[in-house]
């Protein structure tokens, strides 16, 4: 999966690193003042990257998830916030491309994607459903030719900056809370209220601010698959291992500051072990499991993405899980392990070692889908799914 | 007979907001409300009732997509331990 192997990965990373840079440099006034990631998004746009995802036949550049991810690794080493960004559009375009592509609107909707390079959010989370994406209280309504949908969003990450939203909402009044539609709103189609602000510990960037929803659009918008399979299909899998892909980048960073740290002691004093250096093993060792878990992830999902009914099977449904559940847990370890090794100068924003803003970042790993959550919708697939003993299959 | 058990099991174990009576046999039984924690405890159920166990194999959406579907798993499963 080594991105330098072909010509057409080698240019993908050309370009990301150049968005890194620039987002790099930008990072902690991001997180200092809480404010969107602008220069990056302006350079992803730039360097044509929000619409790799999109099928060559309608414009875009074929890119498959293990190469959106590997940028998402990049970025995340540079600025998490913007690399969350990217992650998050992503995995609302790997909806539109899994579960849209044989609908016209949505089909003309991705050219736009790729001419326009718009910006995609997500509105998942609703006041009153407890975090449960799975459900929904606000119900989409069909009258002639058009929908309508009003939803107490409590969270859309950058909605205010998105060019388009992709909202989850009940698919009619009489329906159950879990059978559930996606639709897609363009910007001149929906009102946004403000009602919640995004002032967090990390991940201050995304301005994941809270809103109500009010849209208006032609019904074809709405996909036509049930949010039910979006979610199993491409939405579990693709937000598990982006995420991952970005959580890894936040903590390759640390650990390369850490060595940075370690290599600058251990030129001072040649001869003696620099204190720390045990600390950057162990480090080290967590940070290729982490790297492991995420790679077979992508593998997993390479392997499985032909076939619906292994995409919905509880065997992938736990291995994604997991993915997330160890990765989210062991970048915090892999982090503090960084801390002790560079002490105050990593502690102390402003150094070319500090670590505040990765750990801080890294804290939202567990939370966004709650690990509690996940776990609890693990151990219940665990009831019947058998545990797989074998290493290679 | 089958028809009969697995609904009454559904009704049971499956937490469906709406009234089993109105559902036919071939409707959608995710978009009548069955969650994968409903569809677990109802496996379980099935599992213990008809003395089968279901394969990682059949641990997928379809097998669980209606009740006739539920109904043709169990019958292969019994048909197979019978069989063995």
């Amino acid at each position: 999966m080594d991105l330098t192997l072909n010509a057409s990965g080698a240019d993908l990373l050309e370009r990301a690193r150049r968005v890194a840079a620039i987002a790099e440099k930008h990072a902690d006034h991001v997180d200092a003042e809480g404010r969107f990631p602008r220069e990056a998004v302006d350079a992803l746009v730039s360097e044509r990257l929000l619409s790799i995802q999109v099928p060559a036949e309608l414009g875009g550049e074929d890119t498959g998830l293990p190469q959106i991810a590997e940028i998402c690794t990049v970025l995340g080493q540079a600025c998490a916030a913007a690399a969350m960004v990217f992650a998050m559009h992503h995995i609302k375009l790997s909806s539109l491309v899994s579960h849209g592509i044989d609908s016209a609107w949505h089909r003309s909707f991705m050219r736009q994607v790729v001419v326009d390079q718009l910006l995609l959010a997500s509105a998942t989370t609703e006041g009153g459903i407890g975090g449960n994406l799975r459900n929904s209280i606000c119900a989409v309504s069909v009258e002639g030719d058009d929908c309508r949908l009003e939803k107490d969003a409590t969270v859309i990450s950058y909605g205010h900056y998105a060019d388009a939203i992709l909202i989850t909402s009940r698919a009619h009044a009489e329906a159950a809370s879990t059978d559930q539609v996606m639709t897609v709103f363009t910007r001149d189609q929906y009102t946004l209220e403000r009602t919640h602000v995004w002032d967090t510990l990390g991940m201050r960037g995304t301005c994941s601010d809270g809103y109500l929803f009010k849209g208006q659009a032609p019904k074809e918008q709405i996909l036509p698959k049930p949010f039910a399979e979006i979610a199993a299909q491409s939405m579990l899998a693709t937000s598990h291992l982006l995420w991952g892909a970005v959580w890894y980048g936040i903590a390759v960073n640390a650990v390369t500051r850490a060595q940075a740290f370690v290599r600058a002691a251990a030129r001072k004093s040649p001869g003696a072990p620099p204190p720390g250096a045990l600390h950057l093993a162990e480090a080290s060792s967590l940070l290729q499991l982490v790297k492991s878990s995420v790679v077979a992830g992508l593998e997993r999902n390479e392997a499985a993405k032909a076939d619906p009914e292994l995409l919905s099977s509880m065997g992938f449904a736990v291995a994604m899980n997991n993915v997330k559940i160890g990765v989210s847990q062991t970048i915090l370890t892999i982090i503090n392990h960084a801390l002790q090794i560079t002490g105050i100068m990593g502690y102390k924003n402003g150094t070319p070692f500090s670590l505040g803003r990765h750990l801080r970042d890294a804290h939202s790993a567990q939370l966004m889908i709650s690990n509690d959550r996940i776990l609890a919708n693990t151990s219940n697939l665990l009831l019947v799914h058998k545990q797989d003993t074998s290493l290679l299959g | 007979m089958m028809n009969k058990q697995v609904r009454q099991l559904l009704a049971q174990y499956g937490s469906l907001p709406a009234a089993l009576e109105d559902l036919g046999n071939d409707a959608d039984l995710y978009a009548a409300g069955l969650s994968s924690h409903g569809s677990v405890q109802l496996m379980l159920a099935l599992e213990d009732t008809f003395d089968v166990e279901f394969p990682d194999n059949l641990l997928n959406r379809k097998t669980f997509a209606s009740i006739s579907a539920i109904e043709a798993a169990v019958n292969g499963l019994v048909g197979e331990r019978d069989a063995a």
